[in-house]
């Protein structure tokens, strides 16, 4: 399992160092459109052909992967860390508190977000960069995205609650701050982190289904959510196997995520 | 006891033969949606229009073909001078789909049904051009005229549209005059349309029409299934597709996929002119200058917007009218050129200067500006990509913002609040008559400054007087004269950037005979009565 883990951590490391370096690493500009070869095979020029307006895949994976592997954990950290706040507060308090945070929670649930994130959208001015649409995207994400994972987060923070050890803790005069910094909130970390990694796939796929509805990163900036809507059409998949790369890599980092959550969680 | 088995077996052989012969042939096709309504008066989308070209019995039929008016339940028809009134002349011994017999009384019947104004019927909309009531006179059984308040451009044509009513039949809009009669109807599921006994027309040996027996229309909504229904053969035809679903079919089964050329549909892009919108006063000088209209126009690559965004399966635009529109389209124009250099010198003359490759206007101000279109259309999206870096050739910086559907509308009809958009226009008639809420300036579809209460340009004034003068002419050819001319100022002015113009992609079986696909909706079943579906089709089903 750790020959795993490490193996995760590698790979990780490597996407990250060439999205890093894709301005280096790239054979053209994420935006530039070679008209003459509209979505071209793989060649030594085009390591994943070109896109339907002839854009480099390779480049744009590399670009699309630094937006996405930046934003997207960004915006899950957010979320995880108000989930944890709202969730591990509500269930180590109990009472009118638990009650009251979790009818609002299920209050935020039931909201019609999608709804919502249009309204906000048709709010937005329209003269927005493509970087500051990611920000605004991810942001939104982030923000909104707290009240499943408080709910997990609560329930866990509520059996702790009554757990020996908060019990021993409180018997020997620990409380307040200490007892919440110093007992809870370490054992509620792997609940938070597992929330955390599961968010960001999550956030991914959700900013390649807000692209469709406008809400997603502008053109003609890539993001892993716009190279996966390519994958919406099943003709050209078919013809096209090469259009598979991003969702390949999107499956192995996520993967990854996942191998060294699993770690984390399992006692040595 | 050989001899017998073998007359047996040729006996059997023959019987199957003669049943595959006789067997009912059904044409096949989907429907994106149900119908919402089997009123012909009353139709408004796709599928309830399908339901009613194949079933309603009409006065004229445009022929989709030669786009000429050819006799339909009228043998004769004539507009008065002062194109108001219209006298039709009626077939003699035609019958309702269950034998009501058909008379002037009837088209007397729909007229006042479709002009009622608590119809609300979009047909009727098409004939209203001023206040007061719409007459009929019975003049016999079989010739009726009927006067409009005031005069109607192009009023024959719009008959075309308008499917007859029976004032007796108890089945009431049931009852029909088309080749085909709504026989049973599974909610959301299919339709089956059978074959009109008492349908009018006949072939040149005299056969009564239509040789197919009964249409089945399926709903289908998802495009990828329908299309693997055509592959499989459980379908005939599909009536529209795009771009990429054609160069599937092509690269599969190229015998399926039908290119008939350029469509009546066009893209276009234009900027808000609205006085009042909130967009800086600025970029409002920009969009309101012909030079720096004209400056986008030539800066954007229209050749590769057709060739990249639509597999090549469109044309460069060149104006309002598409060059199917075979007697409006003005021949003179041309698509305008992809030119940048004469574009930087349009801009220069408006004190625009180039900076470190970015655009300044004269009074200091970077040229950026967003175009908005609506998602999910990956066409519409393409070429909004396209044109971004088109437009950084000349130092413009566009941000494309794609929204859905409503919001876009809301900011295009209400707010006013954005600075270009790029839609398409789905043209279904061909006479100018259909534009006039477009191009006159004080109608609402007037997008770029919609419902002007007095003319804000002078080029504008030019052609609400050039369109009130075609819709006020009866004679063809003068009205085709000033309507070159609104082309022109068009083309000059651009307040619509046109873009390209769709062709007209559809699939067809080749077991369907007389299959001629056309540019004019129904493009591919508008000679639904002369279809016929080979034997072994025939058989199978």
């Amino acid at each position: 399992m750790k020959r795993a883990r490490t193996g995760a951590i590698g790979f990780l490391l490597l996407v990250c160092l060439a999205s890093g370096i894709a301005g280096l690493l790239a054979p053209s500009g994420y935006a530039h459109q070679f008209r003459d070869i509209p979505d071209a095979a793989p060649s030594r020029q085009h390591w994943l052909g070109t896109d339907d307006l002839g854009r480099d895949r390779f480049s744009r994976l590399l670009y699309g992967t630094r937006v996405s592997l930046l934003v997207a954990p960004a915006a899950a950290l957010c979320s995880s860390l108000l989930a944890a706040l709202i969730g591990g507060i509500a269930g180590f308090a109990g009472g009118w508190l638990q009650r009251l945070v979790m009818a609002a929670t299920d209050l935020f649930l039931s909201l019609p977000w999608l709804f919502l994130l249009i309204t906000v959208r048709a709010l937005m001015p329209l003269n927005v960069a493509p970087l500051t649409s990611v920000v605004i995207t991810f942001g939104l994400l982030g923000l909104l995205g707290w009240a499943a994972a408080a709910r997990v987060i609560c329930a866990d923070a509520r059996s702790l609650r009554n757990a020996d050890f908060i019990l021993l803790a409180r018997a020997s005069g620990v409380s307040g701050w200490r007892l919440l910094h110093r007992h809870l909130l370490p054992n509620l970390m792997p609940v938070v982190y597992a929330q955390f990694w599961l968010s960001i796939p999550v956030f991914i796929l959700t900013e390649a289904n807000l692209g469709i509805l406008g809400l997603g990163v502008s053109e003609p900036l890539p993001s892993w959510g716009s190279l996966l809507r390519e994958l919406e059409s099943y003709s050209s998949i078919t013809a096209n196997p090469w259009q598979f790369a991003p969702l390949l890599l999107f499956i192995a980092v996520v993967s990854c995520f996942h191998l060294i959550v699993v770690d984390r969680e399992i006692p040595a | 006891m050989k001899r017998k088995f073998f007359s047996s077996l040729l006996f059997v052989l023959l019987w199957l033969c003669s049943a595959a012969a006789q067997s009912p042939t059904q044409l096949r096709f989907c429907l994106h949606s149900e119908p919402k309504t089997f009123n012909p008066l009353l139709v408004e989308e796709d599928s309830s229009d399908t339901v009613r070209y194949l079933s309603g019995g009409v006065l004229v039929r445009l022929n989709r073909e030669t786009q000429t008016l050819e006799p339909g339940l009228a043998t004769a028809w004539k507009t008065s001078k002062d194109g108001r009134s219209i006298t039709f002349t009626l077939r003699r011994g035609i019958k309702f789909s269950d034998g009501t017999p058909f008379s002037a009384e009837d088209v007397a019947y729909t007229v006042q049904q479709m002009m009622d104004p608590n119809l609300h019927s979009a047909v009727g909309d098409t004939f209203r051009s001023g206040e007061g009531k719409t007459e009929t006179k019975i003049l016999s059984p079989n010739k009726i005229a009927i006067t409009f308040p005031a005069p109607v451009a192009g009023l024959d044509r719009l008959f075309d549209q308008v499917s007859m009513m029976s004032s007796k039949s108890p089945k009431r809009e049931m009852a029909v005059l088309g080749p085909y009669y709504v026989a049973e109807n599974k909610a959301g599921a299919y339709l089956i349309l059978q074959r009109n006994p008492n349908y009018w027309k006949h072939d040149a040996a005299g056969r009564q029409l239509p040789y197919i027996d009964s249409v089945r229309l399926d709903i289908q909504q998802n495009r990828d299934l329908e299309l693997l229904r055509l592959e499989r053969g459980e379908i005939d035809l599909v009536n529209s597709i795009d771009a990429e679903y054609y160069e599937k079919l092509k690269s599969e089964k190229p015998v399926l996929a039908h290119d008939a050329g350029p469509s009546l549909d066009s893209e276009h892009i234009w900027f808000n002119q609205v006085p009042s919108a909130p967009v800086s006063d600025y970029k409002k000088a920009w969009f309101q200058s012909t030079n720096f209209r004209r400056a986008i126009s030539e800066s954007i690559n229209r050749e590769d917007l057709a060739r990249i965004a639509f597999r090549g399966h469109a044309r460069a635009a060149v104006g309002i009218v598409s060059p199917a529109n075979q007697f409006w389209f003005n021949s003179k124009l041309q698509s305008h050129p992809f030119d940048q250099k004469s574009a930087m010198q349009r801009l220069q003359k408006d004190g625009f200067r180039l900076q470190d490759g970015v655009l300044h206007d004269s009074t200091g101000h970077e040229v950026e500006f967003s175009i908005i279109t609506n998602a999910g259309n990956k066409y519409r999206e393409r070429m909004a990509t396209m044109i971004q870096q088109d437009l950084a050739g000349v130092g413009i910086k566009v941000n494309v913002v794609t929204l859905d559907f409503p919001s876009l509308i809301e900011r295009i009809t209400r707010t006013f609040n954005y600075e270009a958009c790029l839609l398409g226009l789905v043209n279904t008639e061909l006479d100018p008559a259909s534009v006039m809420n477009v191009w006159v300036s004080s109608a609402e579809n007037h997008q770029w400054n919609p419902s002007e209460k007095i003319p804000a340009t002078a080029w504008e004034a030019e052609i609400d007087k050039l369109m009130r003068a075609q819709a006020s002419t009866l004679d063809d050819h003068k009205r085709k004269q000033y309507f070159d001319r609104v082309q022109e100022v068009a083309w000059e002015q651009e307040p619509f950037i046109y873009l390209v113009t769709k062709n007209a992609l559809s699939a067809v079986s080749p077991s369907v005979a007389n299959a001629h696909p056309v540019v004019l909706r129904p493009q591919v079943f508008w000679n639904v009565d002369e279809l016929k579906l080979t034997s072994e089709v025939a058989a199978k089903r």
